[in-house]
């Protein structure tokens, strides 16, 4: 103790004293922080809800309504979970460009961040499917015959049995699969998107999804080994036969007609 | 070739038009313009060019001969898992691709070759075979007819009625027992158009996960598809029973649905119907949630199936029959019976 009276008075002392407090301040900090990290978590997230808000007030609320509860021109949002608004504005459907029998497929105009955060917003109105992670429709573990079965059962009927799309009433159509994202067709089937039924995980579980995805993939990917080649879009019967009837048919006319056409003669010159 | 290099005493003599150049009078209205002047082809009148056609035929004919050798060897050579890349095609399977490709070059030059024989080394002169007249000489019908008059009195057939007409019985009666054998196509199909496997107390199964489905897995603007319990894929009979008793599952809200008795058979909104179309029996299951309609993919039927499954567009001719379910002590979904009305196509007797 003696000792340390004697120093206390040296020039020092001070800055020992300083640097003691602080490091205590620091710790007690650190003691009693985690409260506060998810507070700024917390934060972070109403941040983008915050954003999200704003860009749904410029760029949707004029049809889906202020609170997205809907209006006659929209449905409502409110319950769609973030995986609906991560499928319709990431594949470039919404914002819509006019009424019609169906919204297409069209330019993305939001950035990703911007969809996240218009996302967030709309899941804070109620919950929904969240967006699927890169574990949920990535080709690990998936069975790809399964897929085939699953996807023969569920989904050829509207979309063709390699998913090239089809026609459906009043000039709705299913759309093409070819080079659709995997986590936008698992975010499709999740969600339902316009006339199109959805396949919740309760009865289309997330295996199931993996795989269907896979199959997909396989059969309609980049590196896809078209057995005959030249499949003339993949459509089936209509246009092969069409095929067939004008161009082959076609062909065979053109060669009867030249087969019994006058052949050259010799000519005095 | 060009017409220089021909010897000019191969060459033809000018000719006239061969052939009768006849005057039109008060018999024959029309002047009988005969054929045109022959004229010879290089081939013809010079033995190069007819050899140079020659080689061309049999160069064709050896094509076609390689071709075959060529198929054999792809056949034989190629791995039928082997994919290649072929421009403007894309990824193709190799042993496909060789093989169409060598068996049409094959095909397609014995036709060439036999075209370019025909047109260039065969003969091209025009010949008239004129038409002779059907009628057969008056002599020689004359006979005919006396012929038949004395068979006719000879077999005294209008005479003897009671031949006659045991003949006409038996004549008719003949064909009668290649009807009958028409019986042995199969057995008769009895009462099996009008029933299914479902029946009062079978679970509706998920054909999915292969699970019993609970109200709950249900969702609005969902489809499933589901098959009676106990009825599995490596069954022998599978394909017979599912091709009656597969079923389409929706759930539309309460209010959203406008005929009673479809409300009344449903659970909670939980509609059931037969995926079986009733026009000719297609597989539908095209069906767009907002809207509540089913379209066939067949022949373009399309069903309301908030409103009954009527049809509303399109030859269907009856509604999808309704499967009317509930919830069992488990609480999941099951049939409360048989559907009341055949699935699938009318058929004779359906009424």
């Amino acid at each position: 103790m003696k000792k340390l009276s004697a120093r206390r008075r040296h020039p020092l002392a001070a800055l020992v004293v300083l640097l003691l407090a602080l490091a205590c301040t620091g710790g007690l900090y650190a003691v009693f922080a985690p409260a506060d990290k998810a507070k700024a978590d917390e934060t972070a997230q109403s941040l983008a809800i915050d954003e999200g808000k704003k860009l749904f007030a410029v760029g949707c609320a004029s049809c889906h309504g202020t609170g997205g509860q809907g209006s006659s021109d929209g449905p409502s949002l409110v319950g769609v979970g973030a995986a609906a608004v991560d499928f319709q504005v990431g594949t470039g459907r919404m914002p819509a460009q006019q009424p019609g029998a169906q919204v297409p497929r069209k330019k993305v105009i939001y950035t990703q961040a911007e969809i996240d955060q218009l996302a967030a917003y709309i899941s804070s109105l109620g919950a929904g499917p969240n967006i699927p992670t890169e574990a949920q429709y990535g080709p690990d573990g998936a069975d790809i015959a399964k897929g085939g079965e699953l996807f023969r059962d569920n989904c050829t009927q509207c979309h063709n049995f390699t998913g090239k799309g089809g026609a459906l009433t009043h000039g709705k159509f299913a759309p093409s699969l070819e080079g659709v994202d995997p986590k936008h067709i698992y975010e499709a089937m999740q969600t339902g998107p316009q006339n199109m039924p959805s396949f919740p995980d309760t009865t289309l579980s997330e295996q199931n999804k993996k795989d269907i995805i896979a199959y997909l993939n396989a059969v309609n990917g980049d590196d896809t080994v078209s057995p005959g080649g030249l499949e003339l879009g993949g459509l089936g019967p209509v246009s092969e036969g069409l095929f067939a009837w004008i161009f082959g048919l076609g062909a065979l006319i053109a060669v009867a007609v030249w087969v019994a056409a006058r052949t050259a003669k010799a000519k005095k010159s | 070739m060009s017409s220089q290099d021909i010897p000019e005493e191969n060459l033809p003599a000018e000719q006239d038009a061969h052939g009768a150049v006849g005057v039109a009078d008060e018999k024959n209205p029309f002047a009988d313009p005969g054929l045109p002047p022959h004229e010879h082809r290089v081939q013809d009148i010079d033995e190069r060019a007819a050899r140079r056609s020659e080689r061309t035929v049999a160069m064709l004919f050896t094509v076609s001969m390689l071709s075959t050798i060529g198929f054999i060897a792809s056949y034989v050579g190629i791995p039928h898992d082997k994919s290649i890349y072929v421009f403007p095609i894309g990824h193709i399977n190799a042993l496909n691709f060789a093989l169409g490709l060598t068996l049409g070059l094959a095909l397609f030059a014995i036709g060439a070759g036999a075209v370019h024989w025909a047109r260039t080394l065969m003969s091209d002169e025009e010949i008239a075979d004129e038409r002779h007249p059907i009628e057969a000489s008056p002599e020689v019908r004359a006979k005919v007819h006396a012929d038949f008059k004395q068979g006719a009195k000879e077999s005294a057939l209008g005479r003897r009625k009671l031949i006659r007409n045991t003949m006409f019985g038996a004549l008719a009666l003949f064909p009668l027992s290649g009807v009958m054998l028409l019986r042995d196509l199969g057995p008769l199909p009895g009462t099996k158009l009008r029933h299914t496997m479902w029946r009062k107390g079978l679970q509706l199964v998920n054909m999915n996960t292969n699970e019993p489905l609970r109200p709950s897995d249900v969702q609005v603007g969902s489809l499933t598809f589901a098959k009676p319990e106990g009825l599995e894929e490596h069954d022998e009979e599978f394909q017979t029973e599912i091709a009656k008793a597969a079923l389409m599952i929706v759930r539309i809200q309460p209010d959203n649905i406008k005929d009673k008795r479809e409300l009344e058979w449903s659970y909670e909104g939980i509609v059931a119907y037969s995926k079986i179309c009733t026009h000719v029996g297609c597989p539908i299951s095209l069906y767009e949630q907002q809207t509540h309609h089913v379209l066939c993919p067949c022949h373009q039927s399309t069903f309301d199936l908030s409103d009954g499954a009527r049809v509303i567009f399109g030859p269907a001719g009856h509604a999808l029959p309704q499967l009317r379910i509930g919830v069992n002590d488990q609480g999941y979904l099951e049939a409360l019976g048989d559907f009341e009305e055949p699935v699938g196509p009318a058929f004779w007797e359906r009424g």
